[in-house]
C-alpha cells in the first residue's frame, strides 16, 4: 500500500498519490456532506413556500432584513431561489427583499455553516456569514436604487 | 518552509493536537443530529420523513457528478500546484491578479457551495489568503449558465445592474476579512 507520509522531498509527488490525497480529503468530508444534504433535504419538505411569502410585511427596510435572514437559512441550488424570488414576485414583496434574498441565498449558509466552519475555522466563516450577510442588504439597496434611478 | 509541511502532513495525520479532534467530533455530532431529527419525524409523520429522504436522495443524485469532478479537480491541483505556486497566484502579495483570479473562479464554479471547501482548505493550508477565499465564496452569487433564467424572472436590466454590485461586494468582504485577519496576526 502506498504510504502518504512516505514523501520526504519535495519530488515524491505523484499523480496516483494525488488521487489518494483528493480521495482521503473529500472522504473526510462525507460526514459533513451527508448531513448538509439531509437537512436540506428535511428543510425543503417541512417548510412550505406559501410560509415563506406569508412573512413579509410590506415595509422596506424590515422585509429586506427578512429577505437577507430567510435567504440565509435556505441554501441549495441557485434556481429555487430564482424561482420562490419569482413567485414572491408575483405576490407584491418588494425587490430590495428579493433582490437581498437570492443574493444570501448563496453567499450565506446557516445550514452549511458547520461545514465551513469544520473546514475553514469557526472565525472565518463567522465573519464572512456575517459581513455577507450585511452586504447582501447593501446590495439590494444598491441594486434597487439604481434600477430606479434609470428608470 | 512551514507552508509546505502543512500539506505535507495532511495524509491523514491523526495526531494534529485538540483542534483537528474537536473538528472530527463536530462532523459527527452533526450528521448524528441531523439523523435524530429524522428520527423524530419519522415518529410523527413518517410520510414526510419518507419525502425528505427523496428528496435527499434527488441531490445526492445530482452532486454526485459534481463530487467526481471535484476530486479530479483537487487531485490535479495537488499534481501540478506547488505551495510556491498558489502563494505566488493566490498568496501573500498576489494583488490585483489574485482578486481577479478568486472572483473569476467563484463565478465559473458549478454546484453547491460545501463540496468546495475541502479545496478551498487544501488551497489555503498551500497558502491562499482567507480574503480570497472569501471573495470567491461570495462572487459564487453569480452563475453564469443561471443568467438566462435570471433574467427571465427578474428581467435584464436587473441582472446587468446586480452583477457588478456582487462583484463589489465579494471585493469588500474580502479586503475587510483580510484586515481582520492581518490585525489578529499583528496581535499575536
Amino acid at each position: 500500500m502506498i504510504d502518504p507520509k512516505h514523501k520526504g522531498g519535495e519530488k515524491s509527488k505523484s499523480i496516483a498519490m494525488s488521487f489518494y490525497r483528493a480521495f482521503k480529503s473529500l472522504g473526510s468530508a462525507l460526514p459533513m456532506l451527508a448531513g448538509v444534504v439531509l437537512l436540506l433535504g428535511l428543510l425543503l419538505i417541512c417548510v412550505p413556500k406559501q410560509f415563506i411569502a406569508s412573512v413579509f410585511t410590506g415595509e422596506l427596510f424590515r422585509d429586506t432584513v427578512i429577505g437577507s435572514a430567510i435567504g440565509s437559512i435556505s441554501a441549495g441550488n441557485p434556481i429555487t431561489s430564482y424561482i420562490i424570488g419569482g413567485e414572491l414576485m408575483k405576490g407584491g414583496v418588494s425587490l430590495f427583499a428579493i433582490t437581498a434574498f437570492i443574493v444570501t441565498w448563496v453567499t450565506v449558509g446557516i445550514v452549511q455553516f458547520p461545514a465551513e466552519a469544520a473546514f475553514l475555522g469557526r472565525r472565518f466563516a463567522l465573519i464572512r456569514n456575517s459581513l455577507s450577510f450585511i452586504l447582501a442588504i447593501l446590495v439590494a439597496i444598491a441594486t434597487v436604487t439604481t434600477l430606479v434611478a434609470i428608470q | 518552509m512551514k507552508i509546505v509541511r502543512d500539506t505535507e502532513d495532511k495524509g491523514g495525520n491523526k495526531g494534529e493536537g485538540e483542534k483537528r479532534k474537536w473538528d472530527t467530533h463536530y462532523d459527527l455530532y452533526f450528521l448524528v443530529s441531523v439523523i435524530f431529527l429524522y428520527l423524530l419525524l419519522f415518529f410523527f409523520d413518517p410520510e414526510s420523513a419518507y419525502n425528505a429522504l427523496k428528496v435527499t436522495g434527488n441531490i445526492f443524485i445530482q452532486i454526485i457528478p459534481i463530487l467526481l469532478f471535484v476530486i479530479i479537480f483537487m487531485a490535479l491541483i495537488d499534481y501540478f500546484l506547488l505551495p510556491k505556486t498558489v502563494a505566488k497566484y493566490v498568496g501573500k502579495g498576489s494583488g490585483v491578479k489574485g482578486w481577479f483570479l478568486a472572483i473569476s473562479a467563484g463565478i465559473i464554479s458549478q454546484g453547491p457551495i460545501y463540496i468546495w471547501y475541502p479545496l478551498l482548505k487544501d488551497l489555503r493550508d498551500q497558502g491562499m489568503r482567507s480574503g480570497l477565499i472569501a471573495a470567491f465564496l461570495y462572487s459564487r452569487a453569480i452563475k453564469i449558465p443561471l443568467l438566462p433564467l435570471m433574467v427571465y424572472y427578474f428581467g435584464l436590466l436587473f441582472v446587468i445592474v446586480l452583477l457588478p454590485y456582487v462583484v463589489i461586494a465579494s471585493l469588500i468582504v474580502g479586503q475587510i476579512i483580510e484586515l481582520i485577519e492581518n490585525r489578529k496576526d499583528k496581535i499575536q
